[in-house]
C-alpha cells in the first residue's frame, strides 16, 4: 500500500475573482446582442446598412413625397406627362386611393344603398366580438346568431328584392365586401361539411370512407383556381339545361367545396388527438354514434383545433383573391381593374393601389393570426403530454 | 357504430329488438343510401351534360387534342409553333409549370431555412428582420405579391428604348434588365463539349466516394481527411482541365439591340421573374416558420450536450440539432412544396404560359371545358401524389431509427 500524503492540498485561499462588470448599459446590451462574435458583427453591419439604404427611400416614397389630395391623375404625374410634379418625382398617390375608396370597399353597389352593407357589417361585428372574447357567456346562442341568423338577414338585406328593398344584382357587388362575404360563407358552409367529411374519413364503412378520402384528396391535390374554373364553367353544364346560376353563387360554391376539404383535414387532426379512452368511455355509457360524437368527441376535438380553423380561415381569406382570375371583383380584383381607369392612370398608380390592398389584407390576416396565437395559449391546457 | 363488431350476433340473440337496431344492418343501409345518392347525382349531371352539349352542338372526348393549336406561347422551353397540336401546347404548359415550381421550391427552401434559423439567432437585429419578413409575407395573398412584382416593380424598369440608350453608353455590359425581361448571353457549345460534362459527372462521383470514405475513416480513427479541399479539387479540376485541353469549345451569343426589342442571347420574361420571386418569397415565409418550429422542437438539452462535448455552435446546429429537427420539419415542408406547386397556377394572372394558362387558352378557343378541367385535375393530382411519395420516402429515410 502506497502512502497517500503526496496528494496536493491547498492551504490558502485563492484571490477572489473580480466582480462582474456592469453590463446593463446600452453598450453592454449591444455587445451581447449585436456584436457577440465577428460573424455576428458582420451580419449586424450588413443588415444595418441594408436598412439605412432601403428604409428612408421607402418612407419617402410612402409618406413624404406622396400626394394626399387631388382630383385626377395630374397631381400624380410629372410635368412632361401632363401633370404638376417636377421631373424625376416618384411617390405614392394616396389621392387616388381616397378617390376610389368607396369603390374599393363596396364595388359598384348603388351609392344610395350603402347603408345596407354597412348595417350587415355592424351586425356582424357586434356578434363577432363577443364570440371572440372567451369570457363572454352564451357562446352557443351567439354562434347561432352569427352563423345562422346573420347570414339570412344579410342575404335579404344585401340582395334586396323583397321587404320593399331595391334589388341589387350580385354583379354590382365588389371590393372588400365580396372578399369578406366569400371567405365568411366559405368557412361557415365548410364547417358542417368538414365535420361530416372528417367523420366519414375515420368511419369503418368502406364505401363512406372511400368517397370521403377521394373527395378530400382530389380537392386538396388541385389548385383552387381549377376548382373555381370547375364551379364557374362546369357547374352550369351539370345542371338542367337553360338554368342561369348566378356567377357569385358559383364562386361561393367553388370556395365552399375547397374550404370543406381543408376543414375536414383540420378536424380530422382534432379527432385523432382525442385519446381512445374518450371513445371507449362514451361506448361504455351506451351512447349511440350520434350522441357520442356531438356530446363527447366533437366538443373536445373542435376545441383542440380552433387555431387550425383560424389558420384555414386566414388561408381562405387570402385565397378569395383568386376570384379575380374568373373576372370577379373582390378587393384585389377591383384595385387591379382601377389601374386601367384613365382618370388615375399614372406610373405610380399600380404600386400605390397594390400597397393599399396589401395593407388591408395584411391587417386582417395579421389580426387573425394574433388571435389564433392568443387562443392557442389560452386553450393550451388539456391533452398535454 | 364502432362499438359492435360486424360479426357480433347482438341482433340475433335478442329477437325482441327490431332489426333496424342491428348495427351491421345499419352500416350496410347507410352505405347503400350514400352510394344511391352519389349514383343519382352522377346520373343527373351526366344526362344534363349530354343535353347541354347537344344544345351547343358539341361532343365530348379527347380527340380535339390532336387538332391544330393556332396560338403562340411566349415562353416555350420545348419546340413549339402555332401549327403544333393542342396536346403539344399542354406539354409546353406542363414543362413551364414544372420549371417554375422546381426553381421556386429550391429558392424557397434556402431562403426559408436561412430566415428560420435567423429568427432564432442571438443577434437582435437579424432576428427582428427575419420576424418582419415572415410576418409581412405570411399575411399577404400570393396573387397580390405576384401583381406587386409584375405591375408594381418590373413594369417600372427601363423600356427597351431606354435600354438601347444605356447599351450605347456602356457597350461592355452583357447582362440587361428591362421591363421585357432579363437578358444574358446564351452559351454555344462547340465540338467535344460533352466531354467536359462527362468529366464533371466523373468528378462529382469521385467526390461522393471520397466523402463516404472520409466519414468511414473519421468513424474508425477519429481522423478526418481534408474532405472539403479534396472534393473541391475533384469537382473543379477535371472539367476545367478537359475544357482547356480541348481548346475551350465554348462561345457566347450575346443579346444585342434589335429593331424593337433585344435580339439573341437568352432571356427570362418578366412573367416568369414575377411568378418565381413571388412564389419563392411567399412560400419561404411559411418554410421559415416550419424550420423555426422544428428547431425549437429539439430539446434544449441536445444543444447543451453538444456544447458540453466542445462542438462549435455552427457544428452543434448542423450535426446535432438540424438532423433531429428534420424529422419534425419534413411532413409540413411537404405540404408547403405542394402548396407552391399548386400556387404556380396563379401564373395565369400574369400570363406566364403554365398548364392552367395554356389550358385556359384552349378552353376559350375550343370550348372543351370538361376535358380541359379533367386534364388539369389529373395532372395536378399526379404531381401532388408524386411529390408526396418522394417526400414520404425521404421522411422514412430521415426518421429516427429506434431499437
Amino acid at each position: 500500500m502506497t502512502d497517500q500524503t503526496s496528494s496536493f492540498v491547498r492551504h490558502d485561499f485563492i484571490a477572489p475573482a473580480a466582480p462582474p462588470t456592469n453590463d446593463a448599459t446600452a453598450f453592454g446590451w449591444m455587445r451581447r446582442n449585436l456584436f457577440a462574435t465577428p460573424v455576428d458583427a458582420t451580419l449586424t453591419i450588413i443588415a444595418a446598412l441594408a436598412i439605412l439604404w432601403y428604409l428612408p427611400p421607402a418612407i419617402n416614397w410612402l409618406f413624404i413625397s406622396a400626394v394626399w389630395t387631388g382630383a385626377d391623375r395630374s397631381v400624380c404625374t410629372t410635368v412632361v406627362a401632363g401633370g404638376i410634379q417636377p421631373e424625376g418625382w416618384s411617390g405614392a398617390c394616396w389621392a387616388y386611393v381616397g378617390d376610389r375608396f368607396v369603390q374599393f370597399m363596396f364595388g359598384s353597389y348603388p351609392r344610395d344603398q350603402l347603408w345596407r352593407p354597412l348595417t350587415v357589417l355592424v351586425i356582424a361585428v357586434a356578434l363577432l366580438i363577443p364570440l371572440l372574447m372567451p369570457k363572454v357567456p352564451r357562446k352557443g346562442l351567439n354562434a347561432i346568431l352569427l352563423l345562422v341568423v346573420m347570414p339570412i338577414i344579410a342575404f335579404f338585406l344585401l340582395l334586396g328584392g323583397s321587404f320593399g328593398l331595391r334589388y341589387v344584382e350580385t354583379s354590382l357587388w365588389g371590393g372588400l365586401m365580396v372578399t369578406l362575404i366569400l371567405s365568411f360563407v366559405g368557412i361557415v358552409i365548410s364547417f358542417p361539411f368538414g365535420i361530416l367529411l372528417a367523420l366519414g374519413r375515420r368511419s369503418q364503412m368502406p364505401i363512406m370512407k372511400t368517397v370521403c378520402v377521394a373527395f378530400i384528396e382530389l380537392i386538396r391535390g388541385v389548385p383552387l383556381i381549377t376548382v373555381l374554373f370547375m364551379a364557374s364553367v362546369l357547374l352550369p353544364l351539370f345542371l338542367t339545361p337553360g338554368n342561369n346560376i348566378d356567377k357569385f353563387l358559383r364562386a361561393l360554391i367553388g370556395v365552399s367545396i375547397f374550404a370543406s376539404a381543408y376543414m375536414a383535414e383540420v378536424i380530422r387532426g382534432g379527432l385523432q388527438a382525442i385519446p381512445k379512452g374518450q371513445y371507449e368511455a362514451a361506448d361504455a355509457l351506451g351512447l349511440n354514434y350520434f350522441h357520442k360524437m356531438t356530446f363527447i368527441i366533437l366538443p373536445q376535438a373542435i376545441k383542440l383545433v380552433i387555431p387550425g380553423i383560424v389558420n384555414t380561415f386566414i388561408g381562405m381569406f387570402k385565397d378569395t383573391s383568386l376570384v379575380t382570375i374568373i373576372s370577379m371583383y373582390d378587393l384585389l380584383g377591383i384595385v387591379k381593374a382601377s389601374f386601367n381607369d384613365p382618370t388615375w392612370g399614372t406610373p405610380v398608380t399600380p404600386l400605390t393601389g397594390l400597397v393599399f390592398a396589401g395593407f388591408v389584407f395584411w391587417i386582417f390576416c395579421f389580426g387573425m393570426s394574433r388571435y389564433s396565437l392568443f387562443i392557442e395559449r389560452r386553450l393550451d391546457t388539456g391533452h398535454k403530454r | 357504430m364502432a362499438a359492435t363488431d360486424a360479426h357480433d350476433p347482438g341482433g340475433t340473440e335478442r329477437p325482441s329488438v327490431s332489426l333496424i337496431y342491428n348495427p351491421a344492418l345499419r352500416r350496410v343501409l347507410y352505405q347503400v343510401v350514400t352510394l344511391a345518392i352519389i349514383i343519382w347525382a352522377v346520373y343527373f349531371a351526366a344526362t344534363n351534360v349530354i343535353q347541354n352539349l347537344a344544345r351547343a352542338n358539341m361532343t365530348a372526348g379527347f380527340g380535339f387534342l390532336n387538332s391544330r393549336a393556332g396560338f403562340d406561347v411566349a415562353q416555350a422551353l420545348i419546340s413549339y409553333t402555332p401549327d403544333d397540336t393542342f396536346f403539344r401546347a399542354l406539354q409546353v404548359g406542363l414543362v413551364n409549370t414544372l420549371v417554375v415550381s422546381f426553381w421556386g421550391i429550391i429558392t424557397a427552401t434556402i431562403v426559408g431555412l436561412l430566415v428560420g434559423i435567423g429568427r432564432l439567432s442571438n443577434n437582435w437585429l437579424i432576428a427582428r428582420l427575419c420576424t418582419a419578413y415572415v410576418e409581412l409575407f405570411r399575411n399577404l395573398p400570393p396573387l397580390l405579391v405576384i401583381f406587386f412584382w409584375y405591375l408594381g416593380v418590373l413594369a417600372l424598369l427601363p423600356t427597351a428604348r431606354e435600354l438601347f440608350q444605356t447599351i450605347k453608353d456602356n457597350p461592355d455590359k452583357i447582362f440587361f434588365l428591362s421591363n421585357r425581361g432579363f437578358y444574358m448571353p446564351a452559351p454555344i457549345f462547340g465540338e467535344g463539349f460533352s466531354l467536359v460534362v462527362y468529366a464533371l459527372i466523373a468528378g462529382i462521383v469521385a467526390a461522393i466516394c471520397f466523402a463516404i470514405y472520409g466519414n468511414r475513416r473519421q468513424l474508425a480513427t477519429g481522423q478526418r481527411p481534408p474532405v472539403l479541399l479534396v472534393n473541391l479539387a475533384l469537382i473543379i479540376l477535371p472539367p476545367v482541365l478537359t475544357f482547356v485541353a480541348l481548346g475551350m469549345p465554348l462561345s457566347f451569343d450575346y443579346a444585342i439591340p434589335g429593331n424593337f426589342n433585344m435580339r439573341g442571347g437568352m432571356s427570362v420574361g418578366p412573367e416568369f421573374i414575377a411568378l418565381y420571386l413571388a412564389l419563392s418569397l411567399y412560400t419561404a415565409s411559411f418554410i421559415a416558420e416550419i424550420v423555426r418550429g422544428g428547431i425549437r422542437g429539439v430539446s434544449r438539452g441536445q444543444t447543451e450536450a453538444a456544447f458540453a462535448l466542445g462542438l462549435r455552435s455552427s457544428h452543434a446546429m448542423r450535426l446535432v440539432v438540424l438532423p433531429q429537427a428534420m424529422r419534425i420539419i419534413i411532413p409540413p415542408l411537404t405540404s408547403q412544396y405542394l402548396n407552391l406547386i399548386k400556387n404556380s397556377s396563379l401564373a395565369v394572372a400574369v400570363g406566364y404560359a403554365d398548364l392552367v394558362a395554356v389550358g385556359g387558352t384552349i378552353l376559350n378557343q375550343s370550348g372543351r371545358s370538361i376535358e380541359i378541367i379533367a386534364i388539369w385535375m389529373l395532372i395536378y393530382v399526379s404531381i401532388s401524389l408524386t411529390t408526396s411519395l418522394f417526400m414520404n420516402w425521404f421522411n422514412a429515410k430521415m426518421a429516427l431509427v429506434e431499437r
